[in-house]
């Protein structure tokens, strides 16, 4: 049996989880009306979520820049103050956090794509909602009970295939986004402590340059006050 | 012939694609078979660009029950796995 058929067989075996209350057929019509609302709202949901976690990566990400222009400037300053291992040790880490910079873009773009996806699910069970709804009406007032029930599976089938689909999509991305916010966290933790310490604070390049600042700012006052003096 | 690919909607195919996709199909169970996730992926990708490209999004007003159901294009090879044991994707 081929992928396509386990995956027919999957979506049915929900479907049937779902058709399973028809007794009533208006009743039927309208609990089903009532879950399709419910999905939208969690499609909704989705997509805001999505959002949500898009701009955060983007925030660590405009983090990690800033950090990387600091330690270039103090590889800079390093060179002009020949200090070339002081220069290495900054851009070595600079280049850590590029490969960090670099899969944070993957990460976004990948949630860029994983919203346009359900954005687009969102607009399609929203007509298909509003085109049950209808039809729900039509049979209600049309039909009688005994003919209802053939039109009421037939929708329900449609529409709880929908469903299923739908609801798989927002499943995933959940899942998705989880996995992201356990990576982002874990990044942060990286930036935080350990390998990807606080280069704004007082690590260890930054002390040599201050040191090395100072020095150069007594040198200058010694000569200005020898200068003054005469000496 | 409805096809629907799985977070993408349903798409309206003419039945000549059948053998082509069955074709790609047995493939990618080939390709699950060995553990062998680029292969997979690839031949996902070219089913359901196959049914996109000669097939016509179905009206999204229309509620009917599609004939072949297809996988999500970022379905993992694990996931495969998962819908080839018979456990599924979707939580109860």
């Amino acid at each position: 049996m081929g992928l396509f058929n386990r995956m027919s067989t999957v979506v049915r075996a929900k479907m049937n989880t779902m058709m399973d209350r028809v007794e009533d057929p208006n009743e039927t019509l309208d609990y089903s009306y009532q879950k399709q609302i419910e999905l939208l709202q969690n499609v909704k949901r989705g997509v805001a979520e999505v959002a949500t976690s898009k701009k955060r990566l983007e925030l660590q990400k405009a983090k990690l820049s800033q950090k990387m222009d600091q330690l270039d400037g103090q590889a800079r300053e390093a060179i002009k103050s020949d200090r070339e291992d002081l220069a290495r040790q900054a851009l070595e880490r600079k280049s850590a956090l590029t490969l960090q910079a670099q899969s944070l873009d993957q990460q976004i773009a990948d949630l860029e794509q994983e919203q346009a996806k359900l954005e687009a699910t969102e607009r399609r069970l929203s007509t298909k909602v509003e085109s049950f709804r209808v039809k729900k009406e039509t049979i209600k007032a049309q039909y009688s009970a005994a003919e209802a029930q053939v039109k009421v599976t037939e929708s329900l089938t449609g529409i709880s295939e929908e469903m299923a689909d739908v609801g798989l999509a927002v499943q995933r991305s959940e899942d998705k986004i989880e996995t992201m916010k356990a990576r982002s966290a874990a990044l942060d933790e990286l930036v935080a402590n350990g390998t990807l310490e606080d280069f704004t604070g007082n690590d260890d390049v930054e002390k040599e340059l201050a040191k090395i600042r100072a020095k150069s700012d007594v040198d200058a006052d010694l000569a200005r006050l020898k200068a003054e003096e005469g000496k | 012939m409805i096809i629907r690919i799985m977070g993408e909607g349903q798409f309206k195919v003419s039945s000549a694609l059948l053998d082509e996709l069955n074709y790609i199909d047995n493939r990618i169970v080939d390709r699950v078979a060995k553990d062998d996730e680029a292969g997979f992926k690839g031949e996902l990708e070219s089913l359901i660009s196959a049914i996109k490209e000669k097939g016509e999004p179905l009206d999204p007003t229309e509620i009917v029950e599609s004939d072949i159901i297809v996988p999500p294009g970022d379905l993992t090879l694990d996931e495969a796995k998962r819908v080839f044991s018979g456990c599924g994707l979707i939580e109860d």
